[in-house]
């Protein structure tokens, strides 16, 4: 098994979330993370999902993902060319004694202190997937009251757009 | 298929004030829709009083909406254009979901339009309501729900585009009550705008070219046709491109009719209960030049094990089938009728070149399996009606100008091998689903689409009590379908299943239909005519009573033997090598190379 970002621009109508993942699900799929909103052309919304799976089942799943007729573009971002993004809010325990522990960290981190209480902090942080989990993994010794993690987007490097030529006539990539 | 519904013909591109119901039947018109089969209820009410004084739309009525979706597939298999069904929300919807799965498994274009609550209460739990756009996501190509009654025209117009191009497939529309009741003006679209929506029709020559050449080289090909050659309308092609090569060729379930069974290259059905000579071809062969099929699980048997030394050529419409069951060495995606014209155009150059195919010995081999496991029974010892018997003269009798269309199940697989069919669109049955009751109501679309044609249902007594309810609807609409029922009181399939594999323990299979209904006076009390028949000696006269009476549905309780059993079988799990011809009898699959 191995990760997948599967970047897929999809037409803006109504159930087109519903689409996609009751296809992973039907498949037999597990989506890891799946972040979906707007994007430069208004009537185009972009997912970015994440996959952990075998070579040829992607293939099978993606060959379905393009019949759907919402959907415009499948494009797979690979990790080294693409610039992938996931955010993160963290409410640590910190009392006075850990406070600057934490605070070291969060600077450590390039991370930032969003909310302030007597005996806890929240803490925002962005980044990539191993980044964020290595800092949960010095934040975790203090106590993680709550956490919560947004999906990954991603973006290919460089100076072409994904959307180019997406819109139409339709390139559909299989 | 590739069909337009681009262009309006006959309507006005002109905007016109109407209601919704009105947009909806007026896009209907448009469409060229000449039937739709239904059954009208509260939230679709409003577009079944435009319904009404429509002079090119005819609706019929039927009994359950389930009989609806099966004869809009029944219509749509027997000619090739979309069938439309109709339904109110909540369980008149549900109840197509089994027609709109069928159709789905067996890319049938369908259209089903069904009425939803009004937009203001979706999402409410109300009356009627059930969220049917979202219950048939996964069983459709494409689905709509509409709120906005301007969006109705663009819905059916795309709806039909859909339906009938590339893989074609069943379109749901569902419409709101409201939709249907307000005022808007109906504009019928000049063009479809599907950006995400392109199929690939036309293959890539260079994998023609390489398909060719590897077609010349091999010395042990098969063509494996499946049905993508009859939605393509490619059997003349697929005729013509076998004579040039001499490739043995095997049809699938759904391939029936797409190549002559007549025709000296014709092995039969591969499969789960396909012959010998088509299963032992495919395990045997080094090249299978796969047209419009999808390497079915009832075809391949243990996937591991078939056509272990064959190099792959797969031709599909969906790019999605190929390597989905067993990997490509020559993927083409395309249109069948386009790939069997640009296949048989680069073989003629390979073979202007001096590149010629010889399948000589190939031949040998399995015209050897082929005259020694011919399709055969035995007729059953106690002297009682054979079921075999009874379908292969029906098929001699009626013969290949008919249609047939089957229920699920032993009858299926007894028509599928002793009906020989010559044409395309001629055989009708629920392949992929397997759905039982799919016989009596699609035989009744067949015949609205055909009415020229004597349109057989073969159904087992299982099957037939489960929609036997729309021969009421052929009485009263002048629809004489005809119904050869095989009737050996049991659900024969799983109680051939249960002798093979559960050790003769016959669970809640005895359906006891020797006894009751009373088939006979059920036929005459749908306004039907009732005919039995319980012996060899009579079954020709039978069916000639019958192709004589044309004036209402008939239906033949052929009282059969309920020990016979389908075969040849490869049973569910095994391999296709493991095939057995009958009863603890393996073929001997000789020792050549």
């Amino acid at each position: 098994m191995s990760r997948h970002t599967l970047s897929v621009l999809v037409e803006d109508q109504p159930g087109v979330l519903a689409r996609v993942s009751s296809l992973f699900s039907r498949r037999g799929f597990n989506i890891e993370s799946l972040a979906v909103g707007p994007t430069e052309l208004p009537e185009v919304s972009r997912m970015t999902i994440v996959v952990n799976v075998e070579d040829l089942p992607l293939e099978q799943v993606t060959k379905q993902l393009n019949k759907l007729v919402n959907v415009l573009k499948i494009v797979e971002l690979d990790a080294q060319a693409s610039v992938q993004r996931e955010i993160l809010l963290v409410k640590v325990n910190a009392d006075l004694e850990s406070r600057s522990h934490i605070l070291e960290t969060v600077q450590l981190f390039r991370a930032k202190v969003v909310d302030v209480a007597q005996d806890a902090v929240t803490i925002e942080a962005t980044g990539a997937h191993d980044k964020l989990e290595a800092l949960l993994k010095v934040l975790e010794p203090f106590g993680i009251r709550e956490l919560v993690q947004s999906g990954m987007v991603a973006m290919g490097r460089g100076s072409r757009s994904i959307s180019d030529r997406s819109g139409r006539p339709s390139e559909k990539t299989t | 298929m590739s069909t337009s519904h681009s262009a309006s013909r006959d309507v006005s591109p002109e905007p016109v004030h109407m209601t919704g119901a009105q947009a909806l039947i007026a896009s209907l018109e448009a469409a060229d829709v000449d039937v739709v089969f239904g059954i009208p209820g509260g939230a679709i009410l409003p577009a079944y009083d435009p319904l009404m004084d429509s002079s090119k739309v005819r609706h019929i009525l039927v009994r359950h909406e389930q009989g609806a979706g099966h004869a809009a597939e029944g219509y749509a298999s027997a000619t090739g254009r979309v069938g439309v069904c109709m339904a109110t929300s909540g369980p008149g919807a549900t109840n197509l979901v089994t027609p709109i799965a069928d159709a789905y498994m067996d890319s049938v274009p369908m259209v089903a339009i069904t009425g939803q609550v009004p937009s203001a209460s979706i999402g409410t739990d109300a009356f009627q309501e059930a969220d049917i756009r979202g219950i048939t996501m996964p069983i459709t190509k494409h689905s709509f729900l509409i709120t906005d009654p301007a969006q109705i025209p663009k819905a059916i117009a795309e709806a039909f585009h859909l339906a009938s191009t590339g893989r074609p497939g069943p379109v749901l529309v569902d419409i709101a009550k409201d939709a249907l009741q307000a005022q808007t003006t109906f504009i019928w679209p000049e063009s479809i705008d599907l950006p995400g929506y392109n199929p690939r029709t036309r293959p890539h020559s260079k994998q023609i070219r390489e398909a060719a050449k590897l077609i010349l080289s091999s010395r042990q090909p098969v063509l494996y046709v499946g049905g993508g050659v009859i939605r393509a309308n490619a059997s003349a092609s697929l005729r013509v491109l076998a004579e040039l090569t001499g490739i043995p060729v095997v049809t699938t379930l759904m391939a029936r009719g797409a190549f002559p069974d007549s025709h000296t290259q014709h092995l039969g059905m591969p499969g789960m209960h396909g012959t010998v000579a088509a299963v032992g071809a495919l395990q045997k062969a080094d090249l299978l030049i796969t047209l419009g099929a999808r390497f079915d699980d009832r075809v391949t048997g243990k996937l591991s094990s078939f056509a272990p030394n064959a190099a792959i050529i797969h031709a599909d419409i969906d790019p999605a089938e190929i390597g989905k069951n067993r990997e490509a060495d020559i993927p083409i995606v395309g249109d069948a009728a386009e790939v069997i014209a640009e296949l048989i155009a680069a073989i003629n150059a390979e073979i202007e070149l001096g590149n010629i195919g010889d399948y000589a010995g190939w031949w040998l081999q399995l015209n050897r399996l082929r005259e020694t496991y011919p399709l055969g029974y035995d007729l059953p010892t106690d002297g009682t009606l054979s079921p075999q018997y009874v379908i292969e003269r029906l098929g001699i009798i009626s013969g290949p100008e008919s249609i047939y269309a089957a229920g699920v199940g032993q009858h299926q697989m007894w028509a599928a091998q002793f009906i020989g069919y010559e044409y395309p669109g001629t055989w009708l049955n629920s392949g992929g689903a397997g759905t039982m009751g799919y016989s009596v109501p699609a035989a009744m679309g067949a015949k609205v689409g055909c009415p020229d044609k004597t349109v057989w249902a073969i159904d087992g007594d299982g099957c037939f009590q489960m929609t036997n309810q729309e021969l009421a609807t052929c009485t009263i609409n002048d629809i004489p379908i005809k119904v050869a029922l095989i009737n050996n009181s049991s659900l024969g399939m799983v109680r051939q299943w249960q002798t093979l594999f559960y050790n003769e323990r016959y669970s809640n299979t005895d359906l006891e239909s020797h006894r009751f209904p009373d088939f006979v006076k059920l036929a005459e009390a749908y306004g039907a005519y009732g005919l039995q028949c319980d012996n060899h000696e009579s079954v020709d006269a039978t069916i000639e009573k019958a192709l004589s009476l044309n004036d209402a549905p008939v239906v033949i309780d052929f009282v059969v033997h309920r020990d016979a059993m389908v075969w040849p079988m490869v049973a569910a799990g095994t391999g296709n090598d493991e095939i057995l011809y009958a009863r603890s009898l393996a073929p001997d699959w000789g020792s050549d190379d």
